[in-house]
């Protein structure tokens, strides 16, 4: 990227959507996941791959928040999975720090994960239901050692509650007394108690209503001003991710078709797989919708099992032609900052 | 000629150990032949619970009709029979469910789902109504529809599953069909192609629509009217238009300022409503927007608005319709 393109990005970025380093922080290159699918009960043998993520390319800078977007089963979560280390990767690096995370022993993960914390998708199934919030949020605190002493925990864990919009008596209430839009704000202030200086949202919004959905929105992006987080915004929905993300990457199954800027992507979409999903998104203006094109594409997501050869999206394809279905496409930088994976275009 | 259904001050409650939960508290709508209705709202608004009691779904115990009428062509399903409802049920009124994983018998073959229908409601034989049940199927864009007819839900994808449901609400040419959140639960470009289909059949068979949506961009694409409900009341209805640009009520105004745009740059921060929906079991006698509405006033704690006409078919159920929100464009 060059130079003057990293300067208007930091300087769009302040406008509306925090301040961004130069300096990058995470990078992932040619990530793949292949989960093994296995046969026999006593002598499993491996017959075949889901290639959940299969080569994947990225980096995220200081400040930044890079939108992961695309359909079910395209590999958005599973890389998220990966960076976390939950799933150990099959090949690829994901520099963190200049540090390769997949290669990290047990102590020196123990390190990066209190830098790297998670928001998950759904708030009522990731809070344990037997234990208070107060014990959910201040785990980690004490299992890290970070405040040992009892009192000054509570304090620690009453301000966090405080700062995601919450009494601080919630702390001595179970997950089941709460509504979705709290449980989630817990969600939130657990990944921040170890004041981590980077958090994935999975789907961190998808599950709450739109009045609720708002308030959380608004929540990250104070608390990514105020505390200089970097988020990796995975979502399948773009209108949120246009909304608080810098730039943004599409999957589709396992591979990443296009990158580049927030509104540069939005404008003008180059993939095809990325024009036909964003047409696909009704917006909620009805005189709009009226003169709106609607292309739709046909057919549904290929098994990640038995992917189609060349190109992945090349059965679906409009554009496609008689290579696509033979040759994988570069992914090549056709505008300075925007990356898209399509011989095409 | 009246219109084909006409939902007049229907109250649905359900009497828990916690107290009365008045999920649908005084509801009115009209839903003419061939035109589609949008009931838009939060969890908990009573858009379902509505829709479910159009067909006399609501489980009882705990739930009740307890006042109110549903006319639909002159008979009045709020307090028919069972033997009636049955009758209406599947044949001149359908339903599609969210859930497409679920909605379906996961241990009886995609054919005899679709078949049974036709056999109870059109006197069809079994060879009749599978033919018609093949011709459903290619109907709603499902290839191979004869091996398919013999397959069971779980050989298929979501996607395909919410045709096999659309393809069954239509089996016995309905005059209506309430679809209750029918693409929530897929993808975005399985979305536009349910939605798409939807539309395009019903407008070939004339047939009117109830879609019940969180969603103000499908409702933006598909609707000719909108009702916004909230907390068991229509607060607001009119054309979907007048709806998106000209809302009169508080919630619908701060509803809009909620949902990001995706075809424009990001204009500034979002501006959601403040606090949480209220708990149905303690509403009192004002308006159950008020604690979180910034255009309350004194008033509001004292009754609840009625539905005042603002234009042209378009009503709004607030005191302070006519003028704070005038000004206010989107």
């Amino acid at each position: 990227m060059s130079e003057a393109q990293t300067q208007a990005g930091a300087d769009y970025g302040s406008q509306f959507r925090g301040q961004v380093s130069d300096e990058i922080l995470i990078t992932v290159k040619d990530l793949k996941m292949h989960f093994p699918i296995t046969e026999g009960i006593i002598v499993p043998r491996k017959v075949a791959d889901v290639k959940a993520v299969d080569g994947v390319d990225f980096y995220i800078r200081k400040g930044e928040t890079l939108g992961l977007v695309g359909e079910s089963g395209c590999g958005k979560t599973t890389t998220g999975r990966c960076i976390l280390r939950l799933e150990t990767p099959t090949a690829g690096e994901i520099l963190y720090d200049g540090k390769d995370i997949c290669q990290l022993n047990n102590k020196d993960l123990i390190d990066v994960r209190k830098k790297i914390q998670v928001i998950f998708q759904d708030p009522y199934s990731s809070l344990n239901p037997r234990m208070k919030i107060g014990e959910i949020i201040g785990e980690p605190l004490k299992v890290h050692g970070i405040i040992p002493d009892e009192a000054k925990r509570r304090e620690r864990i009453g301000y966090l509650l405080g700062r995601c919009g919450l009494h601080p008596d919630f702390a001595d209430r179970y997950p089941h007394e709460m509504s979705g839009g709290q449980r989630q704000r817990v969600g939130i202030a657990r990944a921040l108690a170890m004041e981590p200086e980077f958090i994935i949202c999975d789907e961190a919004v998808s599950a709450l209503d739109v009045s609720i959905q708002a308030q959380v929105i608004n929540l990250l992006e104070e608390l990514r001003d105020e505390f200089k987080l970097t988020y990796l915004f995975i979502s399948h929905d773009l209108s949120v991710v246009r909304h608080i993300c810098h730039r943004v990457a599409v999957m589709y199954l396992g591979h990443m078709v296009e990158l580049a800027d927030c509104d540069e992507l939005f404008d003008h979409p180059l993939h095809p797989y990325s024009q036909a999903l964003l047409a696909a998104v009704p917006i909620p203006d009805p005189d709009l919708e009226k003169t709106r094109a609607h292309t739709i594409i046909k057919g549904e997501i290929p098994s990640p099992i038995n992917p189609p050869s060349g190109c992945v999206f090349h059965p679906r394809c409009p554009l496609a032609v008689d290579s696509c279905s033979q040759n994988i496409p570069d992914f090549r930088e056709v505008r300075p900052g925007h990356w898209v994976a399509c011989t095409e275009v | 000629m009246g219109a084909l259904l006409e939902i007049d001050n229907l109250q649905t409650h359900f009497f828990t150990s916690g107290g009365t939960v008045k999920a649908v508290d005084g509801v009115s709508y009209d839903v003419n032949a061939g035109e589609t209705v949008a009931v838009v709202g939060e969890s908990g608004s009573g858009k379902s619970v509505t829709a479910l009691s159009i067909l006399r779904l609501i489980p009882k115990p705990p739930g009740e009709i307890v006042g109110g009428e549903i006319r639909f062509q002159g008979k009045n399903l709020a307090f028919c029979t069972e033997d009636e409802i049955r009758e209406i049920r599947g044949r001149d009124i359908s339903m599609i469910f969210q859930e497409p994983m679920t909605s379906l018998n996961p241990v009886l073959s995609i054919g005899l789902q679709l078949t049974e229908p036709m056999m109870a409601h059109l006197n069809m034989s079994e060879a009749e109504a599978k033919e018609r049940a093949v011709k459903l199927l290619e109907l709603v864009g499902i290839n191979e529809p004869r091996r398919r007819i013999e397959q069971y839900p779980h050989h298929l994808s979501g996607g395909m599953r919410q045709r096999v449901m659309i393809a069954m609400s239509l089996a016995c040419e309905p005059k209506l069909i309430i679809a209750d959140e029918p693409t929530t639960a897929l993808d975005v470009t399985i979305q536009a192609q349910i939605l798409e289909l939807m539309k395009n059949l019903t407008r070939e068979m004339n047939v009117a629509m109830i879609i019940i949506t969180h969603n103000l961009g499908v409702v933006a694409r598909y609707a000719d009217r909108v009702n916004v409900m909230y907390a068991g009341r229509i607060v607001e209805t009119g054309n979907a238009s007048d709806i998106y640009h000209r809302p009169r009520h508080p919630y619908t105004l701060a509803l809009l300022k909620s949902v990001p745009r995706m075809d424009r740059p990001r204009q500034a921060k979002l501006d959601p409503v403040d606090g949480q929906p209220p708990d149905l079991t303690r509403l009192d006698g004002g308006c159950s927007f008020r604690p979180r509405c910034k255009f309350a006033i004194d008033k509001c704690k004292e009754s609840y608005p009625p539905l005042e006409e603002m234009g042209d078919q378009h009503y709004s159920a607030c005191f302070r319709s006519k003028e704070s929100l005038a000004e206010i464009e989107l």
